[in-house]
């Protein structure tokens, strides 16, 4: 097996691996009863059904923003960044076992998981856009190529903490018990639940250090631009997410040398 | 040909650093039958994680131009909330094998009936064993890394494994890991010593037994 190492072998073992795992992963959280892994997406729609119900409601009328399209964004958004590192905190204990096959590498589970996440909440973003749009509730994108590269940048964010975040988990579980503040914390300053540019000037600046908050902005601009001004700097959110992911793998190389399967 | 160079694998305890291997050279040909001795705790379980992969050593090398099993141990390399079956799909899935056609031979083989379809981690030790050695012989490989795994069941199962592995599969290379003397003496054609971290082989397996014999008290 060894003696051909091309790249292009290594990649096929990989996929195989990565596919491996996600049949693991969709059998063991979903199950095969009742909708099984439908609840990977029907999860995150319930989620932000629920918010957009109750920001409509509780309504923050303060301009012409369109209410369900504003909640649809920003919480899919949110769900789309916080629960990649969320599951991939402690993913390599329940794990341990399956890496006692040689191709099952620590980065494999992280991958995995990412990848199960990005697929939910994209999953999820997509449909309820399509149902609110078809009701009426929401007008569809102005300009979808906006909106997918917000997505886009926002996945890469979330991926990369998560790969962090998972990493130093598995290191000391300071980490884990500290991430749960940290990710409840971080949700009012992400910008989903808010314009930029309703902030005062103090607070648009410690918002804008927050990488996933240009993504949302922008995000929003593909949506419904034409009702707000946007604030983003995207070279930012790029560095950004380029440095927590070099950092991501990083710690994963630590922890891939130092694991021991059961 | 799988070859050992100059490995050292060391581990963090909570005194310190730990050497459980020191400096370990060896050399497996195609087919050719290894077994390691060392007492419980020599670091022979180690060694054989080492080889297969799963482990990395702290320094040295390990190359491999043939095809390695994982370690067949007794427990291990199965995700306890999956059933049997889910972990028969995910090994051949790993591995590249395809899947449904192997569903008999582990059903049958494995004699764990209705249990196959029950999640492992409801499974006895007996029972764990059983499906580990079915499993294993459902992909092929060069060379197996047979931690202890035989020495489990009642006779007739291992009557069946014996056959499955030793007859069936006997142009392949293996290495063996067991305290028991009968064991290496019938399977292999070599053995290696395993004492206080390091590895002294023979080409006699009388000879391995001697020095074993002679220094297997000492303590790591």
């Amino acid at each position: 097996m060894s003696n051909n190492k091309t790249l292009k072998h290594c990649l096929k073992i990989q996929l195989r691996v990565i596919g491996a795992l996600l049949m693991r992963e969709v059998i063991t959280r979903y199950g095969r009863h009742n909708i099984g892994f439908l609840w990977l997406f029907v999860e995150p729609m319930l989620f932000t059904l629920g918010v957009t119900t109750l920001w409509s409601i509780a309504g923050f009328h303060t301009s012409n923003i369109p209410i369900a399209a504003f909640a649809l964004t920003g919480y899919s958004s949110v769900l789309l960044w916080r629960n990649m590192p969320g599951h991939c905190c402690g993913a390599i204990e329940p794990n341990l076992a399956l890496m006692y096959h040689h191709h099952v590498k620590v980065f494999d589970i992280f991958a995995t998981r990412i990848l199960l996440e990005i697929a939910g909440a994209t999953a999820s973003f997509i449909t309820l856009g399509i149902v609110f749009t078809s009701i009426g509730l929401i007008n569809p994108p102005e300009d979808i190529l906006k909106v997918m590269f917000g997505w886009i940048m926002i996945a890469w964010f979330g991926g990369a903490l998560a790969l962090l975040v998972g990493s130093l988990t598995s290191r000391t579980e300071i980490v884990e018990k500290l991430w749960h503040p940290v990710s409840y914390l971080m949700f009012p300053l992400s910008g989903a639940a808010f314009l930029v540019e309703f902030l005062p000037d103090l607070l648009q600046k410690v918002v804008l250090f927050f990488p996933m908050a240009h993504g949302v902005e922008l995000l929003r601009e593909g949506y419904f631009g034409s009702s707000f001004r946007p604030h983003y700097d995207m070279t930012y959110m790029a560095i950004a997410n380029l440095c927590i992911t070099l950092l991501g793998f990083s710690q994963e190389r630590v922890v891939s040398r130092s694991v021991v399967p059961e | 040909m799988i070859k050992i160079s100059n490995v050292v694998k060391r581990y963090h305890t909570r005194r310190g650093e730990s050497t459980v291997l020191d400096d370990i050279n060896l050399q497996i040909a195609p087919g050719e039958k290894v077994g390691i001795l060392g007492r419980n705790g020599a670091g022979k379980s180690t060694l054989i994680r080492l080889i297969s992969g799963v482990e990395r050593p702290t320094s040295g090398s390990i190359t491999r131009d043939m095809s390695v099993s994982w370690p067949l141990a007794f427990g291990g390399a199965f995700q306890g909330s999956l059933t049997g079956l889910d972990n028969l799909r995910f090994i051949c899935r790993v591995y590249g094998t395809t899947t449904e056609d192997k569903i008999p031979f582990v059903q049958e083989f494995s004699e764990l009936g209705k249990y196959l379809r029950e999640p492992v981690k409801t499974y006895s030790a007996g029972m764990r064993a059983r499906l580990a050695f079915a499993i294993s012989m459902v992909v092929e490989f060069d060379c197996f890394l047979i931690d202890e795994i035989i020495a489990v069941g009642d006779s007739r199962f291992h009557d069946k494994c014996q056959f499955e592995l030793f007859e069936k599969r006997n142009d392949r290379a293996m290495i063996l890991v067991s305290h028991d003397p009968f064991y290496i003496r019938t399977h292999c054609q070599h053995a290696s010593v395993l004492v206080k971290g390091k590895l002294k082989s023979f080409d006699n397996i009388d000879d391995a037994f001697t020095y074993y014999d002679a220094h297997s008290w000492e303590v790591t």
